[in-house]
């Protein structure tokens, strides 16, 4: 992990944690696996607040523990994954796709898992039903039942999965088996993955029935319905117990790649194109493993099969679009083979480096004009040029091509190669041509977009520091507010609070949140360019391994 | 080096061959870049569609809610010689604040806190505390589910305890006692 990732991780442990966490983190981060005694004597943090910052960590997948690498009887080793801890960056998205895909209650589901960390099945519906129902009028509630539903959706659609069993010294809970995982070897080097254990994606029997409370009406709206149990809080048990569950990144993770392919072809082509995409993608979301970098190869009649019965699209069309997605420069999707009608597969692969290319291009356009972009867009097609050459093709003045592509080469994002004709490297007497990796410029970006919300965040935390005692004023004015509202107090006496913020303070309170704003959306949208340069930079790991 | 002369660049080719001609040579640098360095080309606009504002306003709300959740560990407060009224209060959140127990089974052993032996009341510092313990030592005899419970029980409890403790023993003013009754009020309605 790089410094800009160190550095963001930090921030978002900090802002999520605490500074004791992001103080464990980050050293956890900077030097690896550690044992108990070497963090407290590096860190300088009173044992029990390492303890628990490791609990904490743990408890959020952050950090992973592995007892006895240098044999038996050593200490137990700590390690923290950055990869895991930036993902906090993307929650909000997490929760957004369940909330599209599962409503409210998937909503919620995932943001309880995401805040919480990992929780076991009863807990999670309890406390979403109880949310549930707080949002409700009164005299209604919500059923447990219906979030149980939702909750085996989102594990029957992997969205959700169980935490892998531990396995160290300490016996597993009974509850949950365990596999055939790493554990029986002594030196068990990568912690178990989640999908190792055959019981991953079943949700146990869970006895509860009952319904969601209103969080001021007593404790009594449950037990006059439970028919077997009586509700008492806490003390009751559900048959889960042991057997937690949590967010499976990697699923949403494949959702966002087909959502950002299927909007590339609606935008490039058209909506129907993209509909056929889509159902494509559906079709192969069981039968293509997560990494492979093509989907299954269909026939021509299974997709007409599929596709959405709403969605009046005669055999002759699909036909006629399929080849026009065929034919299409992007190649989102490949033909390999004539029996059935023929036989499509998407490109995941392809697809990826496409858009992280159509990224990078937008990039250099968006910062060093479009006719910079053109000089690009000229060596990411022509692989190699020299100087010459590249005035030439780009049709611009030799001394404005010049410019710009020395720009491009200080800023890394265009590379030059030497070939000499004889040994000695003399310049005269060798080619000197101009080039971009793009897989190497997409790793240069990326870092780039992590120091960017690093960044970001700093800015907001400057903000908010700067005007801390407006803030401070305001909530404290509305609470008196609220406190004379509940109080039923005159209008007068509420005009006469509400006056002791002046206008320029109510100016400068609205321009801060306006700020506060655009930096937390920017950080988001951010996210998503991560997003994508990832999965490319992922993609390109595993095809060429 | 020496004898080639002032001024020229000391390469030992003809600099032309290149296309560098004296004109176009970069200007001199003077200092490290600007920290906020001028942008030619302004930033392009942020989306702000139904789903972005959804995500921000998420994003927010999570920013709050993970801050007052009991995984946010508060760094130890510097011990005051001078009492202060508000302290009272923010003792009481951070009681609240420590009702998180984590599933020990999942954790390595070494980070439990470390267990004292519960029945020691002429240790203890506070009364309330000792009332508490003397009242739980029942009552976890008496369910009895099988041992392995009992012990999970007993290690629960006793981290409770343990932290309500520590930050009694903390902040030792003698005004244990209005803040932690409400705790206490509810171990004795179970009887």
């Amino acid at each position: 992990m790089t410094v800009q990732e160190t550095r963001l991780c930090g921030h978002l442990l900090r802002e999520h944690f605490g500074e004791v966490v992001e103080k464990i983190g980050t050293q956890l981060l900077r030097s690896g696996a550690q044992n108990l005694r070497t963090i407290v004597s590096e860190s300088g943090t009173p044992l029990d607040l390492v303890k628990k910052s490791l609990c904490v960590l743990m408890n959020h997948g952050a950090c992973t523990f592995s007892s006895a690498r240098k044999g038996p009887g050593s200490p137990v080793e700590y390690r923290a994954s950055c990869e895991r801890i930036l993902r906090i960056l993307r929650y909000p998205r997490f929760i957004y796709t369940a909330k599209t895909l599962y409503g409210d209650t998937g909503e919620l589901i995932v943001e309880e898992l995401l805040q919480r960390g990992h929780m076991a099945m009863s807990s999670i519906v309890k406390t979403v039903a109880d949310r549930l129902t707080h949002n409700m009028e009164e005299g209604r509630s919500m059923e447990y039942s219906e979030v149980i539903s939702t909750f085996s959706k989102l594990v029957e659609t992997h969205f959700l999965q169980r935490c892998p069993p531990v396995s160290l010294s300490a016996p597993p809970p009974p509850a949950a088996p365990v596999g055939p995982g790493p554990s029986a070897a002594p030196v068990s080097t990568s912690p178990p993955t989640a999908e190792s254990f055959p019981d991953c994606y079943s949700v146990p029997q869970v006895s509860m029935v009952g319904r969601g409370k209103h969080r001021r009406s007593g404790e009594d709206a449950g037990e006059d319905l439970g028919p077997s149990k009586v509700v008492k809080t806490g003390e009751q048990t559900h048959g889960d117990e042991g057997i937690y569950w949590q967010v499976n990144f990697e699923r949403f993770h494949l959702h966002f790649r087909d959502q950002t392919i299927i909007g590339a072809v609606a935008s490039k082509l058209d909506q129907t194109s993209s509909e056929i995409v889509r159902t494509m993608l559906r079709m192969s979301e069981v039968t293509t493993p997560p990494s492979a970098s093509c989907t299954q190869a269909l026939s021509a009649n299974e997709i007409f099969r599929s596709l959405p019965a709403n969605y009046s699209i005669s055999r002759p069309i699909l036909d006629q679009y399929l080849t026009l997605l065929v034919d299409d420069p992007m190649e989102f999707v490949g033909k390999s083979g004539d029996s059935g009608g023929g036989m499509f597969s998407v490109n995941l692969h392809r697809a990826l480096k496409y858009l992280a290319r159509a990224t990078l291009e937008s990039v250099v356009q968006e910062r060093f004009g479009s006719r910079s972009a053109r000089i690009f867009r000229l060596l990411l097609r022509k692989h190699h040029l020299e100087q010459k050459q590249v005035e030439d093709f780009a049709m611009i003045p030799a001394k404005e091509a010049k410019e710009m592509l020395y720009t491009l080469l200080s800023e890394n994002l265009v590379l030059l190669q030497e070939i000499p004709k004889t040994p000695d490297h003399a310049p005269s007497r060798t080619f000197y041509l101009y080039t971009v990796n793009q897989l190497g410029t997409a790793r240069m970006l990326l870092q780039t977009c992590y120091k960017t919300v690093a960044n970001l965040i700093a800015r907001r935390l400057f903000e908010t520091k700067e005007s801390k005692r407006l803030l401070e004023k305001s909530q404290r004015i509305e609470a008196i507010m609220a406190s004379l509202q509940a109080s039923g107090a005159e209008p007068e006496q509420l005009t006469e609070v509400e006056e002791m913020i002046t206008a320029t303070e109510k100016q400068q309170l609205e321009s801060l949140r306006h700020h506060i704003n655009k930096l937390d959306s920017a950080e988001n949208q951010v996210d998503e360019t991560i997003f994508l340069l990832n999965a490319y930079i992922n993609s390109t790991a595993r095809a060429t391994r | 080096m020496g004898g080639r002369g002032r001024g020229v660049a000391a390469f030992s080719f003809n600099v032309e061959a290149l296309g560098i001609t004296r004109g176009s040579m970069p200007e001199a640098r003077v200092g490290p870049n600007p920290l906020y360095p001028n942008t030619e080309c302004k930033p392009v606009p942020l989306r702000d569609d139904e789903g972005e504002v959804y995500m921000l306003a998420l994003k927010q709300e999570m920013r709050g809610t993970m801050q007052r959740l009991p995984h946010n560990i508060k760094p130890l407060a510097a011990r005051v010689d001078v009492e202060r009224y508000k302290e009272r209060y923010n003792k009481q959140r951070q009681l609240d604040n420590d009702k998180w127990t984590p599933d020990w089974n999942l954790l390595p052993k070494e980070l439990r806190p470390y267990v004292k032996r519960p029945v020691k009341p002429a240790e203890k510092k506070d009364g309330v505390e000792e009332e508490k313990s003397d009242d739980e030592k029942p009552k976890t005899k008496k369910t009895a589910e099988g041992e392995e419970e009992d012990v999970e029980e007993e290690y629960e409890e006793e981290e409770v305890e343990e932290e309500n403790d520590y930050i009694d023993s903390y902040f030792s003013n003698g005004e244990e006692f209005g803040g932690a009754s409400d705790d206490n009020m509810d171990t004795e309605a179970t009887y």
